[in-house]
């Protein structure tokens, strides 16, 4: 461990504090209509997309409706993905934006990438720069990279239109909130970001795949693309879907450790920014604050567990005869798996913020990682996203959570619960507890049917011996139903002997196990954050009495951080003991 | 129900348009006038042939030849490194080290005797290498990045320590003064991001060109 590595952990926190705060504040504003610094530029086109989708803006939707057009818009999308993706060397395709001649990846491959990236996960069975064309990265992935992220936003910033309403059903308007979120929340970032990121390094070109003559004889080709437009939106809207196989990890791009920093701050700076517009939009910020101080808190704590797994090394190393200690010129730690430009710190912070979020981008390999270090993202994934979050569904799932630390600090103290001034009854914690508890149930449900059946193994890797086997298996299907995306790389769904597809088969099971897993993990949680904002926005506000819990100070603080690690511990340690747990107390081979 | 459907059509088309090909091709457009060598790949060129890119990891091994002259062969080819170059880090890409076009994890788990085995290889070979010119040399004085592979398998950097324990081979190999490659290698090192982000790293291929652009000495 180096001062530099601590420093750069704590600078992260405070420039990412100072930075989401006014964007939260910003947010606020677009989503109650008051005009903003951009409005002059957007309240145009705003006005022309609108028209253009035959929306009347000015009326509300009832959460039903609301989720309705959500539902078919994602499914309009999940089609013309799918198609565009099985249609990539089609006659109709530009060879320029197919320079290689890729054919389409196999049906089931597609059907999980599809899925994948409707739904923010971006779990990848492909590789980008051996599967997809240009063409297939640009007009389809990107394209569901900005919109997965805004249909996430949209549904937290409906469920906190519904707490702070103060009468009638309405909790907005689906399509005005998904082009508001593009144009004036994600389309400025993710510009600014692109460009930012290319004058770093990050490649932006439509050119074939180069070929060197390396000074010592050998050819190297090396791939290009459009890179840093994707980029972009892939860590502003915490999809995490790579240009490249090796995603945050290859240079193209993540060329350096600015970028690296810089990066880690664009995938947080919409989910902290939503924590405080949420406290603007109650009219109580430090509603805001007490929420984004349990989600630092947690943030924090696993940050620390991972840079000091790391920085000590892996059994594996030690067996080795590898000495891990800092020396001169080298930061020495568990360097399998990782960059020198990012080193220890700069690894093991990527990874703990991309893995609190719906992210899944990484910078390192998560495989390689120690024991305790790798049992940090597990850990993260079994908090359901909550420590800060995906776009949008941090909020809204963290929430849900607030709503069932309020039921039982309630019961504590043996009066009716009181949320903002509203009571919640047993409807409301109904839905907030089976929207808490589907993504356990379909992450544990799906590794338990993957570990039981001959079909679910075969896609564990030829080193995931023992219980590395069982980890990579259990985080595919974790991260999968949390829409994250990460991996442990190992575990495969997609046999591909040469680049191009041709040949190529996928593994069904794994495929569509993971499809599904994720679909029924995105939109039922979605289903019951909207319909809890529907039951909340028809209740009448009453003033808090002396007797009210209070859900702005730290004693909810340390309430609501109880309640995730206790869920998620109940839920998912036994399984976890069986697979990181055993790997970071013993140091034994296998 | 009909209204939703004509709107999420028309909608998804418009977003395609706008975000799938407006969005990429301002940024193109943008990027290959304001920064056009970074976005096309920093690419080094050598007397007019393109060498390779300065941020892309290189292997600085040579093939091996049969007795015929032909470069051997084994599924892949087979090559040794080249003692006047520094050497890259391990690298474990499919089609060769260091395959550009098919970045890959190697997926090496903490607790296997198959990532044991393959660092105790590495060892191996790097002292094989290097001990030869520094006699004091042991597993224990070898940084970490030497022989664990990276998580891109393309890295482009090595550590500082393991780059001056390789300028001993290089300056005995090219008959250059030990300090004249410890300079060059202190001028191709790279700072951290904003002074505190990520760690110092000596970039190999801009370390190996200036080594051959060097006057004096044996190349």
């Amino acid at each position: 461990m180096t001062f530099a590595g601590w420093l750069t952990i704590v600078l992260f926190a405070v420039l990412l504090t100072a930075f989401a705060m006014p964007v939260g504040s910003y947010m606020a504003r677009v989503y109650t209509g008051e005009r903003v610094f951009l409005s002059p530029i957007f309240a145009g086109p705003e006005r022309l997309l609108l028209r253009l989708l035959r929306v009347d803006s000015e009326r509300g939707q009832d959460w039903k409706a609301y989720a309705k057009s959500l539902l078919i818009f994602s499914l309009a999308g999940w089609l013309l993905l799918y198609i565009i993706l099985r249609t990539q060397n089609a006659f109709y395709v530009p060879s320029a934006l197919n320079p290689l001649g890729y054919h389409s990846a196999p049906w089931n491959v597609t059907f999980n990438t599809t899925s994948s990236f409707l739904t923010n996960t971006n779990w990848q069975y492909y590789s980008g720069e051996t599967t997809m064309s240009y063409l297939s990265q640009m007009i389809g992935l990107t394209v569901q990279n900005w919109l997965s992220a805004g249909v996430g936003i949209v549904v937290a910033v409906a469920l906190v239109r519904g707490i702070v309403s103060r009468s009638g059903k309405s909790i907005g308007n689906f399509w005005q909130d998904l082009v508001r979120t593009i144009l004036y929340v994600l389309a400025p970032l993710s510009v600014l970001i692109a460009i930012v990121l290319v004058s770093q390094g990050v490649i932006q070109n439509f050119t074939t795949y180069l070929t060197a003559h390396t000074i010592t004889g050998l050819t190297q080709s090396i791939a290009m693309g459009p890179v840093a437009s994707q980029e972009a939106i892939k860590m502003l809207g915490t999809n995490g879907g790579g240009f490249f196989n090796v995603n945050s990890a290859h240079p193209f791009e993540n060329p350096n450790g600015f970028t690296n920093f810089f990066e880690m701050l664009a995938v947080l700076i919409i989910p902290a920014a939503l924590v405080f517009m949420y406290g603007r939009m109650t009219g109580n910020r430090r509603q805001g604050y007490a929420i984004y101080g349990a989600m630092m808190l947690m943030f924090l704590g696993a940050v620390v567990v991972a840079y000091v797994a790391e920085a000590h090394g892996s059994p594996a190393q030690h067996a080795a005869g590898l000495n891990t200690h800092v020396i001169a010129g080298s930061t020495g730690g568990n360097m399998e798996g990782k960059e020198q430009r990012f080193g220890i710190a700069g690894s093991a912070l990527f990874d703990v913020v991309t893995t609190v979020t719906s992210c899944g981008a990484v910078n390192s390999a998560i495989e390689s990682f120690t024991g305790i270090g790798g049992a940090v993202p597990f850990a993260n994934l079994s908090a359901s996203e909550v420590i800060f979050g995906g776009v949008g569904t941090g909020l809204y799932s963290m929430l849900l959570y607030v709503l069932l630390a309020v039921f039982i600090g309630g019961l504590m103290v043996g009066r009716t619960p009181e949320w903002l001034g509203k009571k919640l009854e047993a409807r409301e914690i109904k839905l907030a507890g089976l929207g808490i508890l589907i993504t356990p149930l379909a992450a544990l449900f799906c590794t338990a049917l993957a570990t039981a059946s001959h079909a679910g193994r075969a896609s564990i890797s030829e080193l995931g011996k023992g219980p590395q086997g069982f980890s990579e298996t259990f985080y595919a299907y974790l991260s999968q139903a949390n829409n994250n995306g990460s991996a442990f790389a190992g575990y495969t769904g997609f046999i591909q002997p040469n680049a191009g597809n041709v040949g190529s088969h996928g593994v069904t099971f794994a495929d569509l196990l993971g499809g599904f897993d994720m679909i029924f993990a995105r939109y039922a949680p979605i289903l019951f954050a909207l319909a809890v904002a529907g039951a909340l926005a028809g209740k009448r506000i009453t003033p808090a009495g002396l007797g009210t819990m209070r859900t702005d100070n730290p004693t909810f603080v340390v309430l609501l951080i109880g309640v995730i690690i206790l869920v998620g511990a109940l839920t998912f340690f036994p399984a976890l003991l069986l697979g990181p747990i055993v790997q970071g107390l013993t140091g034994h081979l296998y | 129900m009909r209204r939703d459907i004509v709107t999420s059509l028309i909608g998804i088309i418009v977003f395609t348009v706008l975000l799938g090909l407006v969005y990429p091709l301002v940024i193109t457009g943008v990027s290959q006038v304001a920064f056009p060598g970074n976005a096309n790949g920093q690419k080094i060129y050598v007397d007019g042939k393109l060498v390779g890119s300065k941020i892309i990891g290189q292997s600085f091994k040579t093939p091996v030849l049969e007795k015929n002259g032909k470069p051997k062969e084994e599924e892949e080819l087979v090559t040794e490194a080249d003692p006047r170059y520094f050497q890259s880090r391990p690298s474990a890409t499919e089609g060769g080290a260091y395959n550009g076009a098919a970045s890959t994890f190697s997926n090496r788990g903490p607790n296997d005797k198959a990532t044991e085995e393959a660092d105790a290889e590495n060892i191996k070979e790097y002292l094989e290498l290097n001990k030869p010119y520094d006699a004091g040399l042991t597993v224990a004085k070898i940084p970490v990045d030497a022989i664990n592979t990276s998580a891109s398998n393309l890295d482009p950097e090595i550590s500082q320590a393991n780059a001056w324990i390789q300028a001993h081979r290089i300056a005995a190999v090219r008959k250059l003064s030990l300090s004249v490659v410890d300079g060059l290698i202190a001028k191709y090192t790279s700072g951290r991001g904003l002074g505190f982000s990520g760690e110092e790293g000596v970039n190999v291929l801009e370390l190996n060109l200036a080594l051959n652009s060097l006057s004096g000495g044996t190349k």
